[in-house]
């Protein structure tokens, strides 16, 4: 498929928008708990929530780009039942909305107990928002990973792990962001979430890892002899019912040289797994704000490779009607 | 349930795009707006097509047939463009089976392209919006056209007829007699998308003859078992009173 940056950029940056947020609210529940310190209300969980919703606003601003009929993008929320597409719609700006009034009540300090389930575990307004907003986090990443996993002749994207890659890559980037942020706070949770960011980026180059060897080994169900139903092994195409190219020729196809494609494989996993762990370790040996930025950043650029990838190494059947590209 | 489809006979297609021209001037004509072009005489020339013809060369030469391969939208009975588009621009007809797209509702985010193995979807580069072969719905049901003339263009351009149109889920149709008759197939179908439309293979008319075939059975010396069976080289009683 034709890597679309619309795309790229709206799947990234949601993912780091959808992974801060759930830092965020693991912190705030793990301190309801007294497992880790409380922090400032509105300093850490409000505007922390906030810079995630900066990263889901970017997302969407980027997915205008991709339409072609930008101002009719309220239709689509309509086939919510058949379309994850249309569930995606739906969800995202759901989640912003959540994020925007979790944001709002730490910010505000408007924070009521709404029940208690037990002595020690009070929830309270912020507490019960973010739940919400935890649900419809995952939802959208399984939203935005069915959009791809659901067309079952591309072959690569029709599996699990294409969630599971989405889900664990989004919470990693999040988790990076999450231990730099914490550390522009001087939060006493830098150690919780730079270790988690590390464990989650290890988890996430082992279903990555796992989906690259899987996509290496696909046995095609589609060939030429089924494309055109002619049962012959040396079929040859003479023409492809246009001289210039069409919609099918540019749509369908990277149209990166193989060199370049095979190395974005190795950028992207140098950039979004090794890179990044080797400097969060770093920063949170040396304590250094700047390492923690720039373990996001580079991990950040890893992944727009990443999805770039992603999107290039999906082999679409209709190629085979055009041998010749 | 009524199964609009083409089926295209790949025996007799050859290669003349007269399908192509003719599905485009009618459907760039229509009020749905036109099929726009870019570089139309320049270097790289590229527009929207709905139908378009493709060549390929099968087997080793001097054993090579070349195949001529119309290639449309193929109206599947589980079309799986239509329930990945989020608005519902794409749908199915159920009163004739015909896919369709309603420009006024796509946002052109090209999901359905993607979700169409065949890559029959192309994005209009001017009005932003999918656009497919419509099986000319827009003159199939004109009244106001004489009865012969309610079929698609590109049926009614093909001088070989080896585009046929009709209800290929009625059996008496002539569309159903072909696929059965000149074993009929559909692309693709491991994906079980059933497309309406069918192709007809090539096909070669072939008689076997066996070696007694060549021999005459009516001779009658040796019917009546006076006289052994000439060789074949030897002259026999028909070849002698022939003259």
């Amino acid at each position: 498929m034709h890597p679309a940056f619309s795309v790229i950029f709206l799947t990234t940056l949601i993912g780091v928008g959808q992974g801060l947020f759930l830092a965020l609210y693991t912190g705030q529940l793990y301190s309801v708990i007294k497992v880790l310190p409380v922090q400032d209300s509105p300093g850490f969980y409000g505007y922390g929530s906030l810079l995630a919703l900066v990263f889901l606003a970017g997302g969407l601003f980027s997915s205008f780009f991709h339409l072609g009929r930008p101002e009719r993008a309220w239709r689509s929320a309509a086939k919510w039942k058949t379309s994850w597409l249309s569930r995606e719609v739906i969800v995202l700006p759901a989640f912003m909305g959540t994020t925007f009034i979790y944001s709002m009540i730490h910010i505000s300090g408007w924070n009521p107990v709404l029940f208690a389930l037990s002595d020690a575990f009070i929830v309270d307004l912020s507490l019960f928002v973010g739940a919400i907003n935890m649900v419809l986090a995952f939802a959208l990443f399984v939203c935005t990973a069915m959009i791809y996993a659901c067309i079952k002749f591309l072959q690569e994207w029709a599996s699990p792990l294409t969630v599971v890659n989405y889900v664990l890559l989004g919470m990693a980037s999040g988790f990076a962001l999450g231990t730099a942020f914490a550390s522009f706070v001087e939060s006493d949770l830098i150690n919780f979430y730079g270790g988690w960011a590390i464990v989650l980026t290890v988890t996430a180059f082992i279903t990555r890892t796992a989906s690259l060897i899987r996509n290496s080994k696909i046995k095609y169900k589609s060939n030429l002899s089924s494309a055109i139903g002619i049962r012959h092994t040396n079929i040859k195409q003479k023409a492809q019912g246009s001289m210039g190219g069409s919609f099918n020729t540019r749509e369908y196809f990277h149209g990166a040289k193989p060199a370049f494609f095979k190395s974005i494989k190795w950028i992207f996993l140098v950039m979004v797994f090794v890179v990044p762990v080797a400097l969060l370790s770093g920063a949170l040996a040396s304590n250094l704000f700047a390492l923690f930025v720039l373990a996001f950043i580079v991990q950040y650029v890893g992944l727009l490779a990443e999805r770039w990838f992603f999107f290039a190494q999906a082999n679409h059947p209709q190629n085979l009607y055009y041998q010749t590209i | 349930m009524t199964q609009l489809a083409l089926v295209i006979d790949l025996n007799v297609c050859v290669g003349c795009h007269a399908c192509v021209t003719s599905c485009k001037e009618w459907n760039t004509s229509g009020t749905a707006g036109f099929m726009s072009d870019f570089n139309p005489y320049g270097k790289d020339p590229t527009g929207t097509f709905f139908n378009r013809v493709q060549t390929f060369e099968v087997g080793e030469f001097p054993n090579t047939q070349t195949v001529h391969f119309p290639k449309s939208c193929l109206h599947c009975e589980e079309p799986p463009c239509v329930p990945v588009c989020p608005t519902g621009a794409s749908y199915k007809r159920e009163q004739d089976g015909i896919v369709l797209v309603d420009y006024d509702k796509c946002i052109g985010c090209k999901y359905c392209s993607w979700a169409c193995p065949y890559g029959a979807r192309e994005i209009d580069e001017n009005q932003k919006v999918m656009k497919k072969c419509t099986l000319c719905v827009d003159r199939i049901y004109d009244e106001t056209l004489p009865e012969s003339e309610r079929k698609p263009a590109c049926v009614l351009a093909c001088p070989t007829s080896a585009r046929l149109f009709g209800d290929v889920n009625d059996p008496d149709s002539n569309v159903s007699e072909q696929i059965r008759d000149n074993g009929g197939y559909q692309l693709m179908p491991e994906w079980g998308t059933k497309p309406a439309n069918h192709y007809l293979p090539r096909r070669k008319t072939n008689i076997t003859i066996h070696r007694d075939e060549l021999t005459r059975v009516d001779n009658p010396l040796n019917k009546e078992r006076q006289l052994s069976m000439p060789d074949d080289d030897e002259q026999t009683l028909d070849d002698i009173m022939s003259w």
